[in-house]
């Protein structure tokens, strides 16, 4: 977290349990949500930070229901507007841990104005995206996220939109840090949350998160026992990008576009390797348009770079300000520059 | 008025209203006149009129931008009905705003640029500077401004352009002959804005200011000048300060007397706007300010700043409030302290941005989902913003729930002297912060105030979740039915309890009588003009002004009902009276103006003279 959690004095040692609100869970049974709320229920105690400094902060939606179930301070917002509410509560006190619950529908369309402002600022919080590609909450709806031809009961004859990319939103917002996970996988969840956590300044992680009764399997091409070896593209910061069974299969470029290629028929150092940290978005935009049908979809962290953090910059303007200013007494703000007297 | 010595003329009260093109620097100049006025000093209230184009056309009537002085001996509470002196600088401007110069009144027109182009442009067909009608009706002074201007620089560096550009002093300075004022506050202000950049800009203009003052000493020695004497005002230090600004010191000092920090958060709109400009300037105070990426946005950061412990404010114009409502049912059900301000002007939609109106009092009550009961405060005058802001901020602290703080565009632009109070008179507020030793119920209430009790991210062992969602009193949700009646009920109990701590009413004339005219934000300074007048010829008439419209004062029934009649005068078509009809029975009648401007005092004298007669 922030470095100001330096000063703070050792927090006794916490475990899942102290994270496990009393209310009873209420998403349906066999819903991607449950192990995603396991994970960041495993994530927390081992960060360091007391139980009291984590601020869990959500919209609305079936994932949104979320910071009931963590016994930390929460608040379930409304539709899409999390994130400002996050950069309240980060801004009046930046010492707090923030995560954002919120979903494909809640983040990326009737809140995707705020979304992309969160991260253009690179307020230090943590933004953690359900994409179940479908309004649960509201029975079955197609989403921003689902693909052409979706039917729905909004669209029994298929939806026209074009669906958007999470990972090309963040891009383009230039979020600080842009990572994948999946609800399949609880260890690479809490690896990515950890990461998220670390990082200084606005974390986006998408998580591929099923819903059992709208939208069942919708993941099942990328991450099903039989897919995931081909369709899974794992990320690690150093290493070349391989997938398929022994990793036999790499990405190259050709020209500007990325191509699969044998690993045994490569030559030396044509296999790109990852490096979140490149200052340019267009390693990162590759990655972030990789999958189906033609490639695998990455998983891990896309993109990290470092920027000033936005509740940093004001804190230090008003510590500026008060260096050259002093710290403001009643007689300067009553008075202000110019007063008369009448006897 | 009376024959003085020195060739003045003294008047209790003069109105002067400044119009030009809106690049013409016609609110600098009534700024500056209202500066000067101040030190004499004399009573004074301001009123800026301007276009909602930056720059329209030059020389179009959609380009006119105006800015009027009241300056008075006596107590002087508006900008006044009709100006004594209008100072045209072009012809569009004379278009505009003749039609308000009282018969007999002054008209000093820049006649350089009453050009056949330029007239043509207002729509007149010839000259009316040589209109016999218009000489008859007025004391007409053309003057030829532009080339005096110029003359007057003829040995500056400065380009033609920058030397057209310092005409408004010249005629500023011949207005200060007029009307006998100091030309050294005004030259203070030029040193302070351009001296140290700028020189060669600072001392034309200083130069174009005497100048225009001596061409007034040395051509027009015949003529009459007017005195307004000093006013007797209350002792004290002042300053002089516009609506907006007055509600930004407010909000301060409502944190500090709180010991909880601020953090405002908005997003720009006419003429909200130099609320959060005004703000930002007090970094060093701890003050934080976000301009969030719109409306919804700027009142989810203070909710978020609310719920993190500090006061969260968020200000807008009638527009964002309607963005703004999802949210402010969110901070009612959660019940967090949350200060809402509308400066209103001109709607629906667009409307008039930038001019002044009293319109959304039904939309601060009622324009909600669901049963969502909140303080609404209003303001009154430009310098009273101070306390209705801090008040405002009082009651959300207080209570533990947002609160609509309603200003208007008048109050905002308008300007007067503060008889600035001293941070003792301000009393502290409390937070109702829950005892971190307890076992906490986030909507366990005070049972005084009704106010939950806050916990605050970072406080150990109080962690719990709050939402939009029905809670019971520990804080789970729930659909009961009965839960859902009586949080409701309690919701607006606690809403209703405000009314305990509020003060009585101050009643301008006795507690009883023939007629009470009630009114709110304002149009007090008119209504109490009015009235005071209006009592000193002896009429059976009293006023109030109601500061707290929800929960509104627990002495306005008994009030009401000592009177025969009662009269509402409102900048809209009757919000206040559908109020006060429904909640007293009482047969209230209307007076309302749709103009986008303040009343005259004229019409509620008018309007209370036909109650009185009928």
């Amino acid at each position: 977290m922030s470095t100001d959690l330096q000063d703070i004095p050792a927090a006794p040692k916490l475990s899942r349990k102290d994270f496990v609100a009393p209310n009873d869970v209420r998403w349906c049974p066999g819903c991607g949500d449950y192990a995603i709320l396991n994970s960041l229920q495993r994530t927390l105690p081992e960060l360091g930070i007391p139980r009291e400094d984590f601020v869990i902060i959500s919209g609305i939606g079936c994932s949104s229901r979320f910071p009931y179930y963590m016994n930390t301070y929460g608040f379930h917002t409304i539709h899409g507007r999390a994130p400002t509410v996050a950069t309240g509560v980060k801004t009046a006190n930046p010492k707090l841990s923030v995560w954002i619950i919120t979903g494909d529908g809640d983040g990326l369309s009737i809140g995707g104005n705020h979304l992309l402002h969160l991260l253009r600022r690179n307020v230090n919080v943590n933004v953690l995206l359900f994409n179940n590609r479908i309004y649960g909450l509201t029975k079955g709806q197609y989403s921003p996220t689902s693909p052409i031809g979706t039917k729905t009961k909004t669209t029994p004859a298929g939806s026209v939109d074009n669906p958007i990319n999470p990972l090309v939103f963040a891009l383009g917002a230039e979020a600080t840090f842009i990572a994948r996970t999946y609800d399949k996988n609880p260890k690479h969840m809490v690896d990515t949350f950890k990461a998220a956590h670390e990082h200084q300044g606005v974390s986006f992680v998408e998580i591929f998160q099923n819903c059992v009764i709208f939208n069942n399997h919708t993941w099942d091409p990328v991450y099903s026992k039989e897919n995931r070896d081909d369709e899974l593209l794992h990320l690690e910061t150093g290493k070349p990008l391989l997938f398929g069974k022994n990793n036999d299969k790499g990405i190259r470029l050709n020209g500007l576009a990325p191509e699969i290629v044998n690993t045994a028929d490569a030559n030396p150092g044509e296999i790109l390797t990852h490096q979140p940290d490149l200052p340019s978005p267009l390693y990162s935009g590759l990655l972030a348009t990789l999958g189906l049908p033609d490639f695998p979809t990455p998983i891990g962290v896309i993109r990290q770079i470092q920027r000033p953090t936005y509740e940093s910059l004001i804190d230090d303007q008003i510590t500026s300000a008060q260096s050259s200013k002093g710290t403001g007494s009643w007689k300067e703000l009553l008075h202000g520059n110019s007063t008369w007297t009448v006897e | 008025m009376s024959e003085t010595q020195r060739g003045f003329r003294e008047m209790k009260a003069v109105v002067v209203r400044f119009a030009g093109d809106s690049g013409d620097g016609m609110q600098i100049v009534g700024e500056r006149f209202t500066d000067a006025s101040v030190t004499v000093p004399n009573s004074i209230a301001t009123f800026p009129d301007y276009p909602a184009e930056i720059r329209a056309p030059i020389g179009t009537i959609a380009g006119v931008s105006a800015f009027q002085v009241h300056f008075g001996s006596e107590t002087v509470l508006t900008p006044g009905d009709e100006p004594d002196a209008l100072v045209a600088m072009n012809p569009a401007a004379l278009k505009v705003h003749l039609d308000d110069l009282v018969e007999g009144g002054l008209l000093i027109a820049n006649s350089a640029a009453f050009t056949e182009e330029n007239l043509k442009m207002a729509g007149y067909d010839a000259n009316p500077l040589d209109d016999p009608e218009i000489k008859r009706k007025y004391d007409v002074i053309p003057v030829n401004i532009t080339n005096l201007a110029l003359e007057s620089l003829k040995d500056s560096e400065l380009s033609q352009k920058d030397k057209l550009r310092t005409k408004n002093f010249f005629a500023l300075g011949f207005t200060y002959w007029v009307y006998g004022r100091p030309l050294d506050p005004t030259i203070d202000f030029i040193n302070a804005k351009w001296s140290r950049k700028l020189p060669d800009v600072a001392a034309a203009n200083t130069k174009v200011l005497k100048d225009g003052y001596f061409f007034g000493e040395t051509t027009e020695t015949g003529r009459n000048r007017y005195m307004v004497a000093r006013a007797s005002v209350a002792p004290g230090t002042y300053r002089k300060v516009s609506g907006n600004e007055a509600t930004a010191l407010g909000l301060i000092a409502a944190s500090r007397k709180a010991g909880r920090p601020l953090l405002f958060s908005g997003y720009p709109i006419t003429p909200a706007s130099s609320v959060l400009e005004s703000l930002a300037e007090y970094k060093h105070f701890g003050v934080k300010t976000v301009q969030a990426e719109d409306e919804i946005a700027a009142i989810g950061v203070a909710i978020g700043a609310s719920f993190a412990g500090q006061i969260g404010v968020t200000g807008t114009s009638g527009p964002g409030m309607c963005l703004k409502s999802e949210f402010i049912g969110l901070a009612i059900s959660t019940e967090l302290p949350l200060v809402i301000i509308n400066v209103q002007r001109g709607g629906p939609s667009t409307g008039l941005p930038t001019k002044t109106e009293q319109s959304d009092l039904l939309q601060a009550l009622c324009g909600r989902h669901g049963e969502s009961p909140l303080p609404v405060v209003a303001a009154n005058s430009p310098s009273d913003c101070f306390r209705a802001a801090f008040e405002a901020t009082r009651i959300a602290l207080k209570f533990s729930t947002p609160v609509i703080l309603l200003s208007d565009g008048y109050l905002a632009n308008g300007s007067e002297p503060w008889n600035i109070p001293d941070e003792s008179e301000l009393p502290d507020i409390s937070v109702p912060f829950a005892d971190p030793d307890k076992p906490y119920a986030p909507y366990a209430r005070d049972p005084e105030t009704l106010s939950r009790t806050l916990a605050i991210p970072g406080q150990p062992n109080l962690e719990h979740r709050i939402g939009g969602l029905e809670k019971n009193e520990s804080g789970n949700i729930s659909y009961d039915a009965d839960n859902h009646s009586n949080m409701t009920r309690l919701r607006a109990e606690k809403v209703a309890a405000v009314a305990k701590s509020l003060p009585p009413l101050k009643v301008n004339g006795d507690r009883t009588g023939k007629l009470l005219v009630v009114g709110w934000g304002g149009t007090h300074g008119a209504i109490h003009s009015a009235v005071q007048s209006l009592r000193a010829e002896g009429f059976e008439v009293s006023g109030t002004n109601i500061r707290y419209i929800n929960p509104l004062p627990a002495d306005l029934e008994e009030l009401i009902n000592g009177f025969d009649k009662v009269l509402v005068p409102e900048l809209n078509t009757g919000q206040l009276s559908m109020i006060l009809r429904s909640r007293f029975l009482v047969d209230a009648k209307s007076l309302t103006k749709i103009k986008g401007r303040p009343f005259k005092v004229s019409e509620i004298r008018e309007a209370i003279l036909n109650q009185l007669n009928d």
